[in-house]
């Protein structure tokens, strides 16, 4: 047991603790390989039965949503998402499975958010979608969707891999208040829980997830602020290099997972 | 260094904690206040009939991992004629600020008295589901839903 | 708020007699009034308050909501088939807007 992370609850006045007493877990093996695990095994039946039927799943609200954004035509070139894509079910599919990628005009990493804005102002010559807007995060969910099953996979070599190296740094340091990295509660604690809270081991191959929690979709990166603030550390803005860095370690790790996008989660 | 900047001190978690036990020792009051809240609007809804037992069922489940979004399902055994069939369901939360869910209302020509929603659950309650039929009588059936409160993402 | 993604599922053809499902999803905060802002001030309450669903202009199943409702309101009801027809569902915002969706059922 980490002692730390002991620590930290005692501090907090959380008296019930960890309890290592392992939650029957539901056995899917699209939803796993090796030993990684996505979020959706460490669900309630509920949620997950949720998820399984896309009309049940709130998250499709947002990519209906898309669907109509990516043939609006909008800004001062006349185009639409469509003019230049065409028909996104073959041009977008695998997108979503391997971003982040290294961009070298700019000479840094971005993610489906960050591509779909950068088409928006170069291309169209539109404004671009402020992070967490709606219309981002329904064509994030619509590009995205368009890989849905197909395994996570990212190159981490060549130009990408300084970028890689610090997502993991990131992934690695101690930080905020309880001074815990993300390894200390998704790798040495996955199934462990905080409370009446399962840990998972924190697999990015769902989002944009409609989270029960915010009651509509949210990015990874929105999660991450949310991560950063629950140990009491001072959360990088969404869309920061930071947070894409580390987006890029997050879907290394889960390479070989499906993408779920737009997933359902507590 | 940016993150390591503390954003609560020592003080303000000791006065969170005093608020925390405060509300702790105040629950039982306030859960007592808003099933007698739960129980007027149950007269008001049924016109004072006393509910009975049977022919309705409510489908939850027995833990919510968050009170956001928690899945239900009623239904009325009911031949759904037009002499026999159910006027209304209601769907009444014990523990929430307001009880008050849902009232569905249904004809003949529903074929079969089902809903299926989601609701919000304020905390660890009893949920009840209250049936109407067209003869004024009343059934009633209740299941209590645990409420995950979230160690630290939840 | 542009006009709110639905999303609706009614069976294309039934035979005479048949219950079928109707599903229906829309996107919509459902502010229970409960909640406050950052600076502590009450968010004031906007929700749909009632669903309704007529055939052929007839009203078959309505609904009244209160602020318990999840946001993004799902809602599964039944219906019975006796002739061919339009199923209008609508949903009626706490600000006065009304949200409409219909499909033609055919008799099998």
């Amino acid at each position: 047991m980490n002692r730390m992370l002991i620590g930290a609850l005692a501090l907090l006045g959380l008296a019930a603790g960890i309890s290592t007493a392992a939650a029957a877990e539901p056995q899917d093996a699209r939803y796993a390989t090796g030993d990684k695990k996505s979020g959706y095994l460490f669900a309630e039946p509920e949620t997950r039965a949720m998820q399984d039927d896309d009309f049940t799943n709130p998250g499709f609200l947002w990519v209906e949503r898309g669907t109509t954004l990516w043939n609006k035509v909008e800004g001062e070139a006349d185009k639409s998402c469509a003019s230049c894509h065409g028909d996104a079910e073959t041009s977008m599919k695998g997108v979503g499975a391997s971003y982040p990628k290294y961009d070298a005009r700019q000479g840094k990493l971005v993610n489906v958010e960050q591509r779909i804005n950068q088409c928006r102002t170069e291309q169209m010559k539109a404004e671009a979608w402020k992070w967490e807007s709606d219309p981002l995060l329904s064509m994030t969910a619509f590009v995205k969707t368009q890989s849905r099953g197909m395994p996570v996979d990212v190159s981490i070599d060549g130009p990408a891999r300084p970028f890689f190296e610090k997502g993991r740094e990131f992934y690695l340091q101690r930080r905020g208040q309880l001074d815990l990295a993300c390894k200390h509660c998704h790798e040495d604690n996955a199934g462990n829980h905080i409370r009446t809270e399962l840990l998972s081991q924190g697999q990015s191959n769902g989002f944009p997830t409609y989270r029960l929690k915010w009651q509509k979709l949210g990015s990874l990166h929105r999660r991450l602020a949310g991560c950063n603030e629950e140990i009491r550390a001072e959360p990088y803005p969404l869309g920061s290099d930071e947070y894409t860095n580390l987006e890029l370690y997050l879907a290394w790790r889960a390479e070989g997972l499906p993408v779920e996008a737009p997933s359902v989660r507590k | 260094m940016k993150n390591a900047t503390p954003l609560l001190s020592r003080r303000g978690l000791l006065i969170g904690a005093g608020i925390a036990a405060a509300a702790i020792a105040a629950r039982p009051r306030l859960t007592q206040a808003a099933v007698t809240e739960a129980d007027r609007l149950i007269e008001t809804l049924t016109g004072g009939v006393t509910p009975q037992a049977g022919k309705v069922s409510i489908k939850l489940p027995q833990i919510a991992e968050n009170g956001n979004t928690v899945p239900f399902t009623v239904s009325v055994d009911s031949p759904m004629t037009d002499k026999d069939f159910v006027k209304a369901v209601h769907v009444v939360a014990e523990g929430n600020p307001a009880p008050g869910v849902a009232s569905f209302n249904f004809t003949p020509a529903a074929g079969k008295a089902e809903v299926a929603m989601r609701m919000r659950l304020a905390k660890t309650q009893n949920v009840r589901a209250i049936a109407v039929m067209s003869d004024g009588s009343v059934y009633q059936a209740e299941q209590e839903v645990k409420v995950t409160i979230g160690g630290c993402g939840g | 708020m542009a006009a709110p993604s639905i999303k609706i599922k009614v069976p294309a053809t039934a035979s005479k007699g048949e219950i079928i499902e109707i599903k229906s999803t829309i996107a919509h905060d459902m502010e229970s009034g409960q909640r406050k802002d950052k600076s502590g001030n009450a968010i004031p309450r906007q929700i749909i308050n009632r669903f309704v669903c007529t055939y052929n202009g007839k009203e078959m199943f309505t609904s009244d909501w209160h602020p318990a409702i999840s946001a993004n309101p799902y809602l599964a009801f039944f219906l019975k088939v006796e002739e061919a027809g339009t199923v209008e569902l609508s949903w009626q915002d706490d600000d006065g807007a009304v949200y409409k969706r219909s499909a033609e059922i055919k008799l099998a």
